[in-house]
Order: C-alpha cells, then structure tokens, then sequence
C-alpha cells in the first residue's frame, strides 16, 4: 500500500482500525518495510565501512539527569564528521544518546521518538519511564542482524520519571538487554575511559552545574585516551552536546554554556593534564 | 421475494444526510477561534477522559462533534497518517490541507457507499502558522465537503446560532482572555434567547500557540491556568450580562472591522484589544 494515503483517496483500512497504540506495531502491519528490524540483509563478506558515534555518557544528581556526547564519528581510523550530533530528545522529560553506527542510530532515534509521540496523541498520557525504556529495548533487539555483522547501535536513555521524582538512567546492550545504571553510566568506545573518569568524580551530592561539569571531564578523559572520541575543538568551537532532564523537561546547553565549561576544564588541564586527583583514602 | 421499493438516489442522499445532521445535532456544540498567539479550541465537556480535540502534530490540531467512536476513530487514522507521512518525508511535509482532504474523501467515501452507515460527525482541523495570515481552519461537515474557515468556526448542535453569534462578535487579534471568554459566550447562549451558565469544569479547552517553544504547539488548558483566563480583565462581566456589554463596545469602539463573515478572510492587520 501506498505510504501516502492521498494517492488511494481515502484512509485505507489499517488507519482506521481500532488497536495498538504503538506506531512500531502501526508500520509492522500496514508498511512493514519501513521497519529498520525488517529489513532483508544481502549476504555480506566481511564488515561494512559506515561512520560509527563513540562516546556518550550519563550522570543523575538529586532532581534530574545529565546526559552528554563527544561530537566525534569515526570510520576506521579516519574521522568522517567532527560535529555529529549523537544526544537527542526522546520526548519532554527523556532523552537518548547513541554509539554505534550511525546511520542506523540516527534512524531508530527518530522512530523512538516517534514511537512516544504516537503513544501520547492516541492515549492522552505519556508512557511511563520504564515503558519508554522497555521500547528501545525492543527496537535494539530487532536491530540484532545487523548488529551480528558488525552494524550495532548502543544507546544510552536518561529520563526524568515524575511519578518517583528523580532522574534514571538505562544502559542496553546489542541484544537489547537493559539494565538501569545508578549515579552514572557510559557507553560507546571510549565509555570505559569516561566510566573510570566518573567514578572518582561523582558523588550523591551533585548540583546540576557540577554534574555537567563532571560529564565533560569524562568526555575529555575518554578523549584523551581513545582516539576515536573526540574531545572539545577550541578552534572550530565544537563542544560537547550536554543536556539535562528535570521535573521541568529537557534542556540542551547552550553552546555558551558548553564552551564556558569546557574552556574552564581545559584551563585546568594546563596545570593537571590528568584532571582533577580524588583523595588517596 | 419481493422486489424493493424505488428510492430515488436524491431521496436516498436527503434521508442520509439527514440522518447524520440529526447525530451531530445530539451532541454538544464546540467552537474554534481564531486569536492573536494561535488558534483556540473551546467546548462544553463534562468527561475529563474523552476529549474533543486533540493533537495531531506539530502544528496541526483536530476538534470533532457528534459520535464519540467514530470521531475516536477518524482521529486516531489522522494520528497514524500524519505520523506515518512526517516519518516517510519531513515534519513539514505533514499539513492541515493534506489532512483534511483525506478526511474529505474519506468522509465523503463512506457518506455515498450504500453499504456503510454515514459518520454522524462533524470535524475541525485547524493549523497554526508562523503567523496570523498563515493559520488554516478547515470545517469537514459528514458529507465529505470542505469548508476553508476564517476568524471562527462552530460545529455541533447549535452550531449555525453559534456562529452567528460569533460572526459578529469575533475580531482578528483578540487575546486568548478575549477569545476564550468569547467563546464560552457563544457556547451559552441558547436559541430561546436566555443564557445558560458553563462550569469551567465542564470545560474543554486547547490551543495551538504558536509562540510556544517546543516543536509541538498543542497545548490543554487546564485547571488554575483555564480559571486564570476566565477572570482576567474582565471580572466584573459574568456569561449572562457579557452580551450586552460585548454589542455596546462595538457599536461604540470598532466599527467596520467586526464583520469578519465566513466568506471574507480576516487579512486586514490586527488591530490592538481595547
């Protein structure tokens, strides 16, 4: 059938068939190609060459959740764009970041958003947190062909859950397998790096300003150490994408908020090239 | 078997048009304006769950009169074509004209197949623009016809009292305070002339506002917000001697401009509320 139902004069049928609120459902049944999980993969030799988001990484502070992303995608080693933006809102009070290929990431962060909107026109209320969580659950777990030959997508959801007042974050892995973080959470090729970074930093106590001071030093600790994660670009002016999740929705930083922050955490490097020391004992 | 009675196809047309009006007539009315932020949608509704209007995308809003399920339904296809067009091609590839044109033929389909029962229900599909000039009120009547509106638009029961009463009345510029309390105006004025007070808890409100940050301008008024609006500057006018008031501040203030009718689109500058 025709995606544009102008062309056949009425809705066709499927429209106006009462069931599933989920737009994913929708497609399956009236455009199943359009689904990224059902498409039919050539036979393939050897891993395909696409661009590939690095590092995205996640802290919560009392009343909310900062989520961050370098600005890097890499193929191979060549860097294929300086300025990707990998961090995305989800709907008003989450947001998702990506590593991974992507094309594909790019594409399953629009249906997901999709998805939550969709839910929220035709029932009048908007999924729970966990709901939310549990569909991108099920979008990574369709993308497991791909991901089998090297085109995977792993992201990284924050979100700010009103019923219990705080923000969550939930990390997934290739075969959609979810797991709720606590305090904070990295992912991508540098997350191991930014992980270390964030343990010696983070504390309970965090206020929002320090919780996105926190995440950009451990971008540019994952900057330092990986090469394929980039770390802020004075010259070009390419910051991080920080944004923040709080009872009062979703916030992006400014790039002046940004560039403050990194410029002040670079400062500091000039003296401690390694950042911050954490106590002995 | 008997052969059937002949039933010529413009008594057939009558008979099912009329049986639709009578449908939407049983339901309550809802009125659609025009103000200067956006497009206000307002309705008398005593089900908090079952809403008239609601969101279809970004810029695009839906109001409907007569039978819940099968207006449930139009909307719900709206939702799924927009959603399903914004995901193959852009957001702004998704428009109010598209949109009301598939609900024309899709009305229009079912009202003339002999095998279906005619929707009894009476849609608004409205969008809001960049600016004022740029906002789109389509009226989609049960039998498939559109109906490009201007300024304001009722549909329902009462609906051709109603928009009477706000064809004189309703000015391009109007504050939402304004057009709200407009609205609720119209709503309760009955055709035996007397008035009948609406609860703002019968209320429903929504508003496309296009000053509104976020990508999607749809927005439920609700609760302290609706009770705000409803006694900003004007507390002293109720529903019931409001009318009166209204006919004076024309007659005395703004000749001229207040004959927006259906036919003349509101594209003179508008003017400052008094």
């Amino acid at each position: 059938m025709e995606a544009n139902p102008r062309s056949t004069g009425r809705l066709p049928a499927a429209f106006l068939t009462p069931g599933s609120s989920s737009f994913m459902d929708f497609l399956g049944d009236h455009s199943p190609d359009l689904l990224p999980g059902k498409r039919v993969l050539p036979p393939l030799q050897g891993a395909v060459e696409a661009p590939h988001g690095t590092t995205i990484v996640a802290t919560t502070f009392p009343g909310g959740v900062v989520l961050a992303g370098d600005r890097r995608a890499t193929m191979g080693n060549m860097i294929a764009q300086r300025d990707i933006e990998k961090v995305f809102p989800a709907d008003e009070y989450s947001a998702v970041g990506i590593a991974g290929t992507a094309g594909l990431a790019v594409e399953m962060v629009k249906l997901f958003q999709l998805e939550l909107e969709h839910f929220e026109k035709v029932e009048g209320v908007q999924l729970s947190l966990e709901g939310k969580a549990n569909r991108l659950s099920t979008m990574i777990r369709s993308n497991l062909g791909m991901a089998m030959q090297g085109l995977a997508v792993v992201p990284l959801f924050a979100g700010y859950d009103i019923d219990r007042e705080k923000g969550r974050i939930f990390s997934y892995d290739v075969t959609g397998g979810r797991s709720e973080e606590h305090g904070y959470a990295a992912t991508g090729s540098g997350s191991i790096f930014a992980r270390g970074a964030m343990k010696k930093l983070y504390r309970e106590d965090l206020t929002e300003q320090q919780a996105t001071t926190l995440v950009i030093q451990a971008l540019y600790d994952a900057a330092d150490d990986d090469s394929a994660t980039g770390g802020p670009d004075v010259a070009r002016r390419i910051y991080p994408i920080v944004t923040v999740i709080t009872d009062e929705g979703y916030r992006r930083l400014t790039e002046a908020e940004t560039s403050e922050i990194a410029r002040s955490i670079l400062e500091g490097r000039l003296t401690q090239p390694d950042g911050p020391r954490a106590a002995l004992l | 078997m008997s052969t059937p009675f002949y039933v010529s196809p413009q008594q057939a047309m009558a008979d099912r048009a009329e049986y639709a009006r009578k449908g939407i007539a049983r339901g309550r009315s809802l009125v659609v304006l025009q103000y200067a932020d956006g497009i206000v949608f307002v309705g008398e509704n005593p089900s908090r769950a079952l809403h008239k209007f609601s969101e279809i995308y970004d810029r695009i809003g839906f109001a409907a009169a007569g039978k819940y399920n099968e207006y449930e339904n139009l909307r719900i296809g709206g939702v799924r074509y927009a959603d399903l067009r914004g995901y193959t091609y852009d957001r702004d590839d998704v428009t109010a004209r598209g949109l009301a044109n598939v609900y024309a033929q899709t009305l229009g389909t079912i009202f003339s197949s002999a095998g279906e029962k005619p929707y009894e229900v009476e849609l608004v599909v409205a969008e809001v623009g960049a600016s004022p000039e740029g906002d789109q009120i389509y009226r989609l009547p049960h039998d498939g016809s559109i109906v490009d509106e201007h300024g304001s638009v009722a549909v329902g029961g009462n609906a051709e009292q109603i928009s009477g009463f706000l064809d004189q009345r309703h000015r391009d510029g109007m504050s939402l305070a304004e057009a709200l309390k407009l609205a609720v105006q119209a709503l309760s004025s009955q055709s035996n002339g007397s008035d009948r007070e609406i609860p703002a808890d019968r209320l429903e409100v929504a508003v496309l506002d296009r000053t509104r940050p976020q990508q999607r301008k749809f927005k439920r008024i609700v609760g302290r917000q609706l009770a705000r609006l409803l006694e900003a500057d004007g507390a002293a006018s109720t529903p019931t001697d409001a009318p009166s008031d209204e006919e004076t501040d024309e007659t005395g203030g703004t000749p001229g401009t207040g004959s927006p009718g259906t036919g003349t689109p509101g594209t003179s500058t508008p003017e400052a509320p008094e």
